[in-house]
């Protein structure tokens, strides 16, 4: 059993000043809490403090029904919900074998990839305000507002969206979305342009990120590294290819490797996905097939007695869904695998002989959403 | 060797340097592509998606009519008792006892705007608003009742 008190004992160490970074510091991006161990300016150990914004979202799904605890998870990793929402989804389908119609599963490809340009820019523009830089913070909010406004008009939020239900979606394509999507595209493609001139170029950024946090391929597999943070150190882990769900395995994209393994090349990982985004909206945007976009479910869903799991890929990485079914209206067990949750475990690895200077960084391209973490 | 590589650095690093303030000095002189909302001063201007999400509201016509039959499928559906119903027995002039909408209780400040209810409603009785201002001095102003007084449920409605 860990108690606070056990940090204090750890100042025994001659020579060695622990400090308290966080829960209410702007660069955890929320309230994460670490405890580093510094001999000078140098790390010698990260202890990440949890629970400050437990809510057990886990327990709380346990007492709703199957349509219901959906929306819940939408508040865990709140800048990728679809993603979340549809591995909810997956797993009651995968459960009930319900059949999802052809245009449902376009428009939630759709919503996905979307949904995953939009948390790459706001890491973009978070990460880069971390190590010193505000402005790429406007310029990516001013795409992923876009974004968010196509959202609106669809889903009704711009968040939580509780779009994807079993079965298919909540509602149809506003009769605006290919038009807005269509807007988009060739306006995105002209800014990543200037994302590049402002940041990826500046010679400030790589020397700050080149070298640093490295983590090698085997690493990053016994971390249980997953998403770019993998990626970046050389391991082929995309869900999309290695276990393609809805239309993936008809879709022409690259899962893209990096192998420097440090902070830039995990960078370099995110950069490069959002131009396989668009081109997966570029491909699909004009093809969406007509028909329901939901298919028909009973009122009150019950799953089988049995074991249930489904994976999906966020923006961060692999997020899998477990549930336990004892055959009634509400799961028996859920449980989440968070893909924040094994990255944040790696950072301790990845910081141990840096500079405190270098943690922002290190913490910055593993793009941490803290209610992922702790739920 | 080392101070070719080491110059070549410099110039390397300037340059990049002014690219990023070239694309500062483009949006320095540009006003056109701000694109920053004034609010609250383009409130008249500002137009949301029908779809947006603000709040529950029951739908009531001109005659002060609502098609909410009190079954309590919206209740139901909800995941955070956001919303209460009451209902009572009225009697039709045949002489027949049916169930009918009391009052629908509305808390404002449960509610997570996941649109269960709206799917869940079977005579399409309530609807999301476009209303997003819901701050007030005090939260019990937030526990709002839906249906209007005097509202009847409208004929022919099952």
């Amino acid at each position: 059993m860990y108690r606070e008190t056990d940090i204090v004992q750890d100042t025994s160490i001659e020579g060695d000043l622990i400090i308290n970074v966080g829960p209410q510091h702007p660069s955890t991006h929320g309230v994460l809490h670490l405890v580093i161990t510094l001999n000078g300016e140098t790390i010698k150990k990260i202890e990440p403090h949890l629970g400050y914004i437990h809510r057990s979202i886990e327990k709380m799904c346990e007492s709703l029904s199957y349509r219901q605890f959906i929306y819940v998870t939408s508040k865990m990793d709140y800048l990728s919900s679809h993603i979340n929402n549809h591995g909810c989804a997956l797993c009651i389908e995968n459960g009930l074998q319900i059949e999802v119609p052809p245009r449902a599963q376009a428009i939630r490809v759709l919503m996905d990839e979307l949904t995953r340009m939009a948390s790459h820019q706001l890491w973009w523009g978070a990460n880069a305000m971390d190590i010193g830089a505000l402005t790429p913070f406007f310029h990516a909010f001013r795409e992923r507002e876009m974004i968010n406004d196509i959202f609106e008009e669809t889903c009704g939020t711009r968040l939580t969206m509780n779009y994807m239900v079993p079965g298919g979606v909540m509602a149809d394509l506003h009769p605006n979305f290919q038009k807005r999507v269509k807007e988009f595209i060739p306006h995105f493609k002209s800014k990543i342009v200037e994302y590049d001139e402002l940041l990826t170029d500046n010679i400030i950024f790589q020397n700050r990120t080149k070298g640093i946090g490295i983590i090698s391929k085997e690493d990053a597999i016994s971390y249980g590294c997953t998403g770019p943070v993998a990626r970046g150190s050389g391991v082929y882990c995309d869900v999309r290819k290695l276990n393609p769900y809805e239309i993936y395995s008809q879709l022409k994209f690259d899962e893209i490797i990096e192998t420097g393994g440090d902070c830039f090349a995990r960078y370099m990982v995110r950069m490069r996905e959002m131009k396989q985004s668009l081109s997966i909206i570029e491909q699909l945007i004009d093809v969406i097939p007509e028909g329901d976009f939901q298919a028909k479910t009973k009122a009150v869903l019950k799953l089988p007695k049995g074991e249930f799991y489904s994976q999906i890929e966020t923006a961060r990485g692999e997020f899998g869904v477990y549930i336990v079914s004892e055959g009634g209206t509400t799961p028996y067990r859920i449980k989440f695998r968070s893909p924040g949750f094994s990255n944040l475990s790696a950072l301790d690895f990845m910081a141990r002989g840096s500079k405190i200077g270098d943690l922002i960084a290190i913490m910055g391209s593993l793009d941490l959403v803290i209610p992922d973490i702790d739920r | 060797m080392f101070l070719k590589k080491y110059l070549q650095d410099i110039y390397y690093a300037v340059k990049s340097l002014l690219i990023g303030m070239r694309r500062t000095g483009y949006y320095f002189t540009h006003h056109k592509e701000i694109i920053t909302q004034q609010y609250p001063d383009n409130k008249d201007s500002l137009s949301l998606p029908e779809r947006f999400r603000g709040e529950v509201v029951m739908i009531h016509d001109e005659n002060n009519e609502h098609a909410c039959t009190g079954c309590t499928a919206c209740e139901l559906a909800c995941p955070n008792a956001t919303i209460k119903i009451i209902t009572q027995i009225d009697t039709t002039p045949e002489g027949k006892k049916k169930k009918a909408l009391n009052t629908f209780v509305y808390h404002l400040d449960l509610c997570t705007f996941c649109n269960l209810c709206i799917v869940a409603c079977p005579t399409d009785a309530i609807k999301m608003a476009n209303t997003f201002e819901h701050s007030v001095f005090d939260r019990s102003k937030l526990t709002k009742i839906l249906n209007k007084p005097d509202s009847k449920i409208r004929a022919g409605i099952e």
